[in-house]
């Protein structure tokens, strides 16, 4: 039933937000407000979180256009780390290029590119310690790449080989590491967030030290869990880093569609009586630097910290997207904002420590380092190849202890394995 | 003790004996439960080890998960099982995925206890029973006692399992045993043999039924507040039945169920919950599967109906000895 309008009244309308741009148009981004590099106040870690507001609606740069660091928020990193930070980075690009073309190959099923994004994961990471605990979503290998961790165990996850360690359980990109202080991943969005939360609290009531840090896309903070995740942690003041990467897209759903027109998502903090930071998620030391505030106000029993990277997803959102069906052609070489990459690059060749010809010698490198760890995990199989895992490793690990009705699945799954005169059913 | 004692006093035991295990929960902390379940345990415990949360099932599900991952016992308190279902993404993507998914790196420790079941004229908000959503879901464990002394030995174990666990307890008996005759005088827990509830600590085993009235003619597979109406109404009809409680659904215990119904050649389900897809259909199933040939007549499900839950018509809703009686004449009349 729907009513008819009151002639003394107008009519109200539905607002449906719209990107600015489709395919066939020219992306043009004179609206997207980019303040000067250093222009952003940086407050004492241990300020109330409501004497930053705007922070929270503005954009805190540190690189400028000619490469400089700049401002308050510029962290002062020696040449070795920044080259180090460029290298992961880096290092991350290639990782994404070679299993992005190995999934194309059919050597998985799937796989998640972060290109355009490398600073998000890698500048934090190296702003944290290397076991405060991360919560990340499914663009955050770089987490993983800061820590110095195993490429061939990442690529034996990605092909869910006998190398897994998750033991071909869990989808690709989806990684696991107690013991490289990354959470296990999970495919449903935000869940992490409170998850990220309730660890950042147990640490604090323990008395330990570590803090908790979690990511999730702007299109996640629509999901319930994200609003319980900041309640929970400005009511105990958990020591843990809320990190909103905002890349403009969640899958088709331009970020509009998590409030974007209306607000900004750092500003989400405020409500909260969070700390709220929105930075140029493509300026590598911006990244570090919020990272590292947020980090000390943590440590220091200051609370939690929200931070929005504004960035952009340069690429499609997996390997089973197509951007070109819905959104502007020059939409990422255009953003206001550059590469990642190449501004930390041009931030090192003005400081005199970096050139074209080492860039270039380094891109060939970690190409054939990547290639060769492709190798090597390629020699325990890809998806597809056969089964790689005993075939009743399925069963385990759904309970400690394996209760009488898995045993009877376990047992019936093996009978029919060996019914079906398939070869792999001859191995276990 | 009655139930409500026994739960505080495993809670208090556990927490006394592992200094990891915390509680937590709307109204869990200072007040000490709306059901008083967790009183006291703050003062003696502290405000980190017991606290008050705001009022976001997932955040406390969540939050718990993460506790859990930082190897914490959390013991959340949903404050009503009705309430559980914004948690619901928590439990079954989350918790119960974590070993698996994660290849035991990461598990996932945790004990949520939360009343349920009617009886109380909580009408659709405080009444539900929704254990079968969960015993449908891989990697969850769910607990239901029935009697105090059992209470405290079930969550004592649930609360060491390194499994997350449901522990749903059917509020209509927290204070004593119920027959199913909502205008009898109400029990009291003090003149029950099950009511006698050591101080200190001891465990019963999850994955193991208990034959709560041992008989011969049917076998009757119950768990919380239906295993003393089911009691009740055999013993009114004079029937020799077996009344069994399952006492947990996921492991269930399924030797004790064959041997029994092999041995009566009948058997029954009981529970509140809606019928259709509820675990008394699980049941049914087994034993259809495992003791066909022993069986004397089908299977009868007794259950709640397949409505809401509703406030002013609960009796009418609520499987008591009136339908338990008609479901036992035709089973029995072969």
């Amino acid at each position: 039933m729907t009513g008819e309008p009151r002639a003394n009244l107008p009519p109200l309308s539905l607002h449906v937000p719209e990107p600015k741009f489709r395919p066939g148009d020219k992306a043009e981004f004179s609206d997207v407000i980019v303040p000067p590099a250093g222009s952003g106040r940086r407050p004492d870690p241990a300020e109330p979180a409501a004497q930053f507001h705007e922070l929270a609606y503005g954009l805190v740069r540190v690189l400028d256009d000619e490469g400089n660091a700049v401002g308050p928020w510029a962290p002062r990193l020696t040449p070795d780390t920044l080259r180090r930070m460029l290298r992961y980075m880096a290092l991350v690009r290639a990782f994404d290029e070679r299993m992005f073309r190995a999934q194309r190959q059919g050597k998985t099923s799937f796989y998640m590119k972060c290109t355009g994004e490398e600073a998000v994961a890698v500048a934090a990471t190296m702003a944290l310690q290397r076991d405060d605990m991360t919560f990340p979503s499914y663009r955050q290998q770089g987490i993983l790449i800061a820590r110095d961790w195993s490429l061939v165990d990442m690529m034996n996850q990605i092909y869910s080989n006998k190398g897994d360690r998750l033991q071909g359980k869990q989808l690709p990109i989806m990684y696991s590491t107690r013991e490289g202080a990354f959470f296990s991943i999970s495919g449903n969005l935000a869940t992490q967030y409170p998850q990220a939360v309730g660890w950042a609290m147990a640490s604090a009531a323990k008395g330990d030290t570590r803090i908790a840090a979690t990511w999730c896309g702007e299109g996640s903070t629509a999901e319930g869990d994200f609003h319980s995740a900041c309640t929970f942690a400005s009511v105990y003041r958990a020591p843990v880093i809320l990190n909103v990467v905002n890349n403009q897209w969640a899958i088709s759903s331009f970020s509009g569609f998590a409030g974007a027109e209306a607000t900004t998502f750092a500003a989400r903090a405020l409500g909260y009586g969070i700390a709220g930071l929105r930075i140029d998620g493509n300026d590598a030391l911006a990244v570090y630097a919020a990272t590292e505030w947020a980090a000390e106000r943590a440590r220091t029993n200051q609370g939690p910290t929200l931070i929005e990277h504004f960035t952009y997803r340069a690429e499609g959102h997996s390997t089973s997207d197509d951007p070109s069906q819905y959104r502007s052609a020059n939409e990422a070489s255009d953003w206001p904002l550059g590469d990642p990459i190449a501004r930390l690059k041009g931030h090192l060749v003005r400081l005199g420590e970096w050139d074209d010809e080492r860039h270039a010698a380094q891109d060939l490198e970690l190409a054939e380092l990547v290639k060769r760890c492709q190798k090597e995990a390629e020699a325990n199989g890809i998806l597809g190849h056969g089964l790689h895992q005993p075939l009743d490793t399925l069963f385990d690990g759904v309970f400690e202890e394996m209760p009488w009705h898995l045993k009877e699945q376990r047992a019936q799954m093996l009978a029919e394995e060996e019914a079906s005169g398939r070869p792999w059913a001859l191995k276990s | 003790m009655n139930m409500i004692q026994a739960i505080n006093s495993a809670m208090d035991v556990v927490m006394a004996r592992d200094p990891d295990v915390i509680v937590m929960g709307e109204d869990v902390g200072y007040f000490g439960g709306v059901f008083r379940a967790t009183a006291g345990l703050q003062a003696k415990y502290g405000k980190t080890r017991v606290f008050d949360t705001p009022i976001t099932e997932c955040g406390i599900i969540g939050v718990a998960v993460g506790m859990g991952a930082y190897g914490l016992r959390p013991v959340p308190e949903i404050q009503f099982a009705d309430y559980i279902y914004p948690a619901l993404d928590q439990l079954v993507s989350e918790a119960a995925r974590l070993r698996y998914r994660s290849a035991g790196e990461f598990i996932s420790p945790i004990t949520v206890r939360s009343p349920f079941g009617g009886g109380i004229f909580g009408g659709q908000t405080h009444s539900q029973s929704p254990e079968g959503i969960f015993t449908h879901v891989s990697g969850i464990k769910t607990v239901i006692p029935a009697t105090p002394y059992d209470a405290k030995g079930l969550l004592i174990s649930a609360i060491e399992d390194n499994d997350p666990v449901l522990f749903f307890e059917p509020k209509r008996i927290y204070n004593g045993p119920f027959d199913g005759y909502w205008d009898r005088p109400a029990k009291n827990w003090s003149a029950h043999p099950a009511g006698e509830v050591p101080t200190g600590y001891y465990k019963i085993p999850l994955g193991k039924a208990a034959i709560a009235r041992a008989g011969n003619d049917l076998t009757i597979l119950a768990y919380g507040t239906m295993v003393h109406v089911a009691i009740a109404t055999v013993e009114e009809a004079g029937v020799d039945a077996e009344v069994i409680d399952l006492r947990t659904l996921v492991p269930l215990d399924i030797e004790t169920i064959e041997a029994s119904v092999k041995k009566t050649g009948r058997c029954m389900v009981v529970h509140e919950a809606t019928r259709t897809g509820g675990f008394g259909a699980e049941l049914a199933a087994l034993v259809q599967e495992r003791c066909f040939y022993h069986l004397e007549a089908p299977v009868e499900r007794v259950t709640g109906f397949d409505t809401p839950y509703p406030h002013s018509l609960e009796w009418a809703y609520f499987p008591g000895p009136v339908r338990i009686g008609q479901a036992l004449k035709k089973i029995m009349k072969d």
